[in-house]
């Protein structure tokens, strides 16, 4: 991972003009309609007012995204595992799988809310729900694109299934897998957001960023509402530098793959 | 001299329904301890069945297979794979090594399965003692991304010997390398006959099999030609000169 001067100094160029370009859309307005675009300033000044349940609910959303998230890793995993075994489960499968993918989030919310109740629980398995799709298909992939050479190395040596599966089918998934890490992890905070927007509940604290999003828009406080965005914002940022991170530690031996990939 | 391989009579027919291919029409052949046999031919001669057949890997329709003096074709699947790991070290083309794997690691995956277990000392002990064979105890650590592909093929070579086989197939082992580096390869082969390694591989390339001490031409799946190689290539000998021939290069390069 290399970091040269043009990667950090360009988008931090092309942010100050933003910053400016909004300041100045802000000050076009006509006064009546300022309320509209309230400025960077505005923003995070509301940040400061309203730290204390902004916080908490990043926490929140944060704690619920990080469960669903890893729960659809974990569920994911022994999915793709199960799937790689033969074209027939792949095939008797499958059309489940975008079956779940293609349910909207809206619709399931309200079952949800009927069967686990509003609040953490729901938000945990709308995550879930919007991150495993691209797991498990990108890990599946990778599990069945092995070297086809190299599979039936494996098979002359009479290496049992389990031994294929760990010594070689794994680590040459690797890289399927990352990919649809990076996928679910811009997912993940978006996913627990959504959950907690149409199932979450603030009962003893427990509301996070859509709740307070719910909030802010009801009161028409719209500096704090721009301040939520922003927040979640770094939290889809966060999730997905460490993913990144994680990447780079497990592949950068592998320079292929590395050199291949665009960070 | 005891033989290690005793073909006789070795037919091949494929019927994939409609039409059958004879792929070998009787071959008897019988190869020495010690021996270093290239195997030519063009493609669709034979030489490819014949490989597989030596390689335990496909069964002759006809004819019977002594390997290390024991009949091939009264063995069920397993134990043919086991005889295989125990009797026979193989070598690509394509080297089929493990990417995220280092050179040690990709030696010590022939030992993991099978009936013999060994243990985990013993695995690194004899997979290190065969990349110092093969020149690369230093590289041990090395994932095969960082390796030429001359390196990666001794790699290679390597895993076909920690077994310590009777007999090391090699199916076009120079095939994806180029001239300098097939000799360096061809170095490594020679090394190992010297000391006692029976090898038997396929080659397109005369050049190639001039390294070898035996010759066999197949065509329409029978040995046309058998002969030993009267002005045997030197690997050493050999290089000297592609050396030689380079730093002349150089010098009408610079002048």
């Amino acid at each position: 991972m290399q970091l040269r001067w043009s990667t950090i100094l360009l988008p931090a160029c092309a942010g100050v003009f933003l910053l400016l370009l909004w300041q100045g859309i802000h000050l076009a307005l006509s006064e009546d309609y300022r309320f509209l675009l309230p400025t960077p300033g505005a923003v995070v000044s509301a940040l400061f007012e309203h730290a204390g349940p902004l916080g908490r609910a990043a926490l929140n959303t944060t704690y619920g995204a990080l469960l669903g998230f890893g729960l659809a890793i974990a569920v994911s995993i022994a999915c793709a595992v199960l799937l790689s075994l033969s074209p027939l489960i792949r095939a008797s499968l499958y059309p489940f799988l975008m079956i779940l993918q293609m349910t909207p989030v809206i619709v399931v919310a309200p079952i949800l809310v009927l069967w686990v109740g509003a609040g953490l629980k729901s938000v945990i398995v709308i995550t879930f729900l919007i991150c495993f799709f691209p797991l498990v298909v990108n890990t599946t992939q990778g599990l069945i694109s092995t070297d086809r050479n190299l599979v039936e190395l494996f098979q002359m040596w009479r290496a049992s299934k389990l031994q294929q599966l760990v010594l070689l089918r794994a680590p040459s998934a690797l890289p399927y897998f990352f990919t649809g890490l990076r996928i679910a992890a811009t997912l993940a905070p978006i996913g627990a957001l959504v959950g907690d927007y149409t199932a979450g509940s603030s009962a003893g604290d427990g509301g996070g960023l859509g709740f307070q999003a719910i909030i802010y828009s009801s009161q028409a406080k719209y500096p704090a509402l721009f301040a939520t965005a922003a927040i979640t914002c770094v939290l889809g940022f966060l999730f997905v530098a460490v993913v990144i991170f994680l990447s780079w530690l497990t592949l950068r031996r592998w320079h292929d793959s590395i050199e291949r990939t665009d960070v | 001299m005891a033989s290690v391989v005793q073909l006789t009579d070795i037919q091949k027919i494929y019927d994939s329904g409609e039409v059958k291919v004879h792929a070998v029409r009787g071959v008897s052949l019988e190869i020495h301890r010690g021996e270093f046999i290239a195997i030519m031919g063009s493609s669709g001669s034979g030489k490819s069945t014949l490989m597989n057949t030596l390689g335990c890997l496909d069964r002759p329709t006809s004819g019977t297979y002594l390997l290390d003096g024991i009949d091939v074709s009264k063995l069920d699947r397993n134990a043919l794979a086991d005889l295989r790991n125990e009797k026979l070290g193989f070598v690509f083309q394509g080297f089929n090594l493990l990417a995220r794997t280092t050179a040690l690691e990709n030696v010590e995956l022939p030992m993991l399965y099978g009936r013999r277990r060994v243990s985990h000392r013993e695995m690194r002990d004899r997979a290190m003692h065969a990349l110092e064979i093969v020149g690369l105890g230093k590289r041990a650590d090395h994932f095969p991304s960082q390796l030429s592909g001359g390196q990666q093929q001794r790699v290679a070579i390597a895993r076909a010997l920690v077994n310590q086989p009777q007999v090391l197939l090699a199916d076009e082992p120079t095939g994806n390398l180029d001239s300098k580096t097939s000799v360096e390869v061809m170095g490594v082969f020679q090394k190992l006959n010297d000391s006692g390694i029976t090898i038997v591989m396929v080659t397109h390339e005369l050049d190639i099999a001039q390294f070898c001490k035996r010759n066999l031409i197949m065509r329409d799946g029978r040995i046309v030609s058998d002969v030993q190689v009267a002005n045997r290539s030197r690997a050493e000998v050999e290089m000297q000169k592609i050396l030689a021939a380079e730093s002349q290069a150089k010098l009408i390069d610079h002048a």
